[in-house]
């Protein structure tokens, strides 16, 4: 191996900027491929914190309940040795970040201070006022900025990826791109190459997520044949607020610190989650606190003002303690909604939040495919059924330092490197993308790609998030192939050869058509209810026909997935029933 | 609620800037990302043409990621969070003008990005490995730190800034305010000399025209101004004593 060995990462949120990092570090050169700036990934919207067992407050944590309450919250769905790994590993990553100058809130003492959050009655998430996610995220893209200053990182801004090269030994040699502003389609060699192009939140039309989180990546690799698994467990979080063009994230830090959920019943305010839970309260895990709130809403008719959301009520909280923890989301309310959040409750609804399903993955973080690793939102390792709140931030980190640390073995173990491969391996993978794209621009039909998409949101968010029925998936399968069909007939809305925005999103819409596919399939075929995945017919967790992974694999012929489904390693802790009251 | 929009495009980086008017329905939440995600799904302008939709960047849409700056009616901002109701019922979108176009409402904002490069806007970290915790940082230090982190590299100062122009290669008010954020935390002030060098640089701090435009305009309420003046006295004293050194 020499400094000559080249990795490509896709995608400039956590994972990828960390496996960037740690790849530089064993010198070796990365090519950086992000949509955006990196400092304006996703990760930048995660706001409550990050969990690392550190026990500064004496209360008797340790990275073993840590892991506990991990595989426990995730309904014991997640192969359990690679997320010990990383609960062990938490304590490091947050002590490095905090090296890496990270600005997060401290105790008077000037030591790191924790917030409680979800699933666990410990004061375990360190944070960055309510805007943790983006405050790690600078810090990680300042250190991939100092090795692009020596060299080592060449970052391709504004470059989409299209296509994996993979040669006729199934291994991963680089990459197809596409610029998309100057439109140039081409290809990039590479002894290993990093996904971590994060969530699918698009699928579900609007949804917390950042617009750029189409999924398309995740989609066109599964195509070529990558497995994809747990594409069911789509994570709704209880409480956001509405919005034309998305629904905006309010923290679970903000219950965290103390904030109430509650409504009205014969007149009294009603807190459904304490009344119900008493243990844990308004900190219950997401699924649950999702499935409450529906409930109330829905079923019982007792939303604010007879809409559906509920109070998320912080006003019992003095001012300063708001303003130095809270400030950021707190800010959001405030903006979007017109509303004063410290002295009114705010209105709140649950919204597709994260997927916890996602690429397949071993324990190294590589794919079925040779070479092809992936990391962070966009694989499926660490949060089984349902994730716990603030272990994103930490999975993205770990998987992406995980990846980065295995790369230089790999790429050592490796026989021929990306240059003694034929050049026509790449030169048709890029023909085949080149050929896609005009097809696509020669498009004149006649439905809207955007109104295409907005059917489909809405399509997946009525049948396929806090409430599953398996008529109801059937048909939207039926609904999501007969989109697929509408798609034949798109116009493409736009000629020109420079920052073509439609060409480009509707080679994402056509990604999206295929992995909500997945989802839907996936949802429909688990007849149980675990986690984030809710069947009222199978109200029951079924360990006996479901303790299993979903793995979902394209299949050409019929143009759907094929749903088979593999062992979960329950190594080290037994099953037991999941209970939070 | 019926809102005229007013577009001024470009179909190419070099190419002639030309204006389209639009009408769209939206409701009384909407931002001005609404607007445009509207007119994607029904590209007729008013006159009945029908055009390409309108090309703009964004992301987050919850104003942390900067992506959707641009100018509305005349003022440079996030569209995310400019809501419609508040804007009249005629908005006029146009790109930032200080920095390059590449189609319609998107500009390349590289330049902020090299500015932090040029000012080793970084710790210097010996690596990932396992190290123990970081120095301690007082809560005080957090605070003045934390309110700097959050400039996420929009260009609104910059935009508003009369000393960032044609004719100045002035580096910005957003990257000498990160200087000073690395500058107070214990291990980025080890590196403090090469930041102040790189101040001291051409298009550096001596730039600035103190118009104080910046403070006003930026989002996220970066001191600004503040780190501009601490920096000034830093930079100050740091040539001071290179010429006593030397």
């Amino acid at each position: 191996m020499s400094a000559g060995c080249e990795v490509i990462v896709v995608g400039g949120g956590l994972a990828g900027l960390m496996a960037t990092i740690v790849a530089c570090e064993n010198n070796l050169r990365v090519k950086l491929f992000t949509l955006l700036p990196a400092k304006r990934s996703h990760s930048v919207c995660a706001q409550g914190g990050i969990n690392a067992s550190v026990n500064t407050k004496g209360e008797g944590d340790s990275p073993d309940i840590h892991f506990y309450e991990t595989i426990y919250g995730g309904d014991f769905l997640a192969n359990q040795p690679p997320v010990k790994a990383m609960c062990e590993n938490a304590p490091n990553i947050v002590y490095l970040l905090d090296r890496m100058g990270v600005m997060f809130n401290r105790t008077p003492e000037g030591f790191l201070d924790f917030r409680r959050f979800g699933g666990t009655r410990y004061h375990r998430t360190a944070f960055a006022g309510a805007t943790t996610g983006q405050q790690i995220l600078y810090a990680l893209d300042e250190q991939v900025r100092r090795f692009e200053a020596s060299g080592l990182v060449k970052k391709f801004t504004g470059w989409e990826f299209l296509r994996a090269i993979i040669d006729d030994d199934n291994v991963c040699r680089g990459i197809v791109a596409g610029n998309i502003h100057t439109q140039e389609i081409e290809y990039f060699k590479a002894d290993a190459v990093v996904i971590a192009t994060g969530g699918l939140g698009m699928i579900f039309g609007k949804s917390t997520n950042s617009v750029i989180c189409t999924g398309s990546a995740q989609s066109i690799l599964y195509k070529q044949g990558v497995k994809y698994a747990n594409g069911e467990f789509i994570q709704v979080h209880p409480t956001a607020i509405a919005g034309g063009d998305k629904l905006r994230l309010i923290s679970e830090s903000v219950r965290g610190e103390g904030g109430r959920i509650w409504t009205y019943k014969d007149g009294k305010p009603w807190y459904f989650l304490e009344e119900k839970y008493p243990k844990y309260g308004n900190l219950v895990p997401r699924d649950i606190a999702s499935r409450e709130i529906f409930n109330v809403c829905v079923n019982m008719g007792l939303g604010i003002d007879g809409k559906n959301q509920v109070y998320l009520d912080v006003t019992h909280i003095d001012r300063e303690t708001l303003e130095y923890k809270l400030g950021g989301v707190l800010e959001i309310y405030e903006k979007f909604m017109g509303e004063d959040p410290y002295t009114k409750p705010m209105k709140v609804f649950p919204a597709v939040h994260y997927t916890m399903g996602g690429l397949w993955v071993d324990y190294d973080q590589m794919t079925n495919i040779k070479g092809l690793f992936a990391a962070g939102e966009c694989e499926y390792q660490y949060h089984g059924a349902n994730r716990l709140g603030a272990n994103s931030l930490l999975s993205c980190i770990h998987g992406g330092m995980v990846a980065g640390k295995r790369i230089p073995d790999y790429i050592k173990g490796l026989e021929k490197s990306c240059d003694d491969i034929k050049e026509d391996v790449f030169e048709r993978d890029r023909e085949f993308v080149i050929a896609k794209f005009q097809k696509l621009k020669s498009m004149k039909g006649s439905e809207n790609p955007y109104q295409l998409h907005k059917e489909l949101g809405e399509l997946m968010t009525e049948n396929v998030t806090v409430i599953r029925y398996n008529d109801k998936l059937a048909k939207t399968i039926e609904k999501i192939k007969e989109l697929k069909e509408r798609f034949k007939n798109i116009d493409i809305l736009d000629n020109s050869d420079f920052g073509n925005q439609s060409l480009f999103f509707a080679n994402q819409l056509e990604n999206m058509l295929d992995l909500a596919l997945v989802i839907t399939k996936g949802a429909l075929l688990r007849n149980e209810s675990r986690g984030s995945h809710y069947k009222p017919e199978f109200p029951q967790r079924d360990d006996e026909n479901f303790l299993k992974t979903t793995i979902a694999v394209y299949d050409e012929k019929s143009d759907e997935p094929q749903i088979s489904y593999e062992p979960v390693d329950i190594s080290l802790i037994k099953p037991v029933a999941r209970k939070y009251d | 609620m019926k809102v005229r929009v007013i577009v001024e495009r470009r179909k190419t980086p070099l190419s002639n800037p030309y204006v389209n008017e639009f009408e769209v329905d939206v409701d009384e939440t909407a931002n001005v990302i609404s607007v445009l995600m509207e007119i994607r799904k029904n590209p007729v302008t008013v006159t009945g043409e029908r055009v390409s939709p309108v090309s703009f960047e964004c992301s987050c849409l919850e104003e942390v990621c900067g992506a959707c700056t641009m100018n509305i009616n005349g003022v440079a901002r996030q569209a995310c969070s400019a809501l419609v109701k508040h804007l009249g019922n005629k908005i006029y979108l146009s790109p930032l003008r200080k920095f390059p176009v590449l189609r319609d409402l998107v500009v390349d904002r590289k330049k902020i990005f090299e500015g932090l490069r040029r000012v080793k806007a970084w710790i210097p970290i010996d690596g990932t490995h396992g190290l123990g915790p970081g120095p301690k940082v007082s809560e005080k230090t957090q605070r003045i730190g934390y309110k700097i982190s959050r400039c996420m590299s929009c260009g609104v100062c910059m935009e508003a800034c009369p000393q960032v122009n044609d004719r100045s290669n002035f580096i910005g008010p957003a990257v000498i305010a990160q200087v000073l954020l690395f500058n107070i935390h214990p291990t980025g002030a080890m590196i403090k000399e090469d930041r102040l060098e790189a101040l001291i640089d051409e298009g550096g701090i001596s730039e600035c025209g103190n118009a104080q435009n910046c403070v006003k305009a930026c989002p996220k309420q970066v001191p600004l101004t503040f780190s501009i003046a601490k920096l000034n006295r830093d930079t100050l004293f740091y040539s001071i004593k290179r010429l006593l050194d030397s």
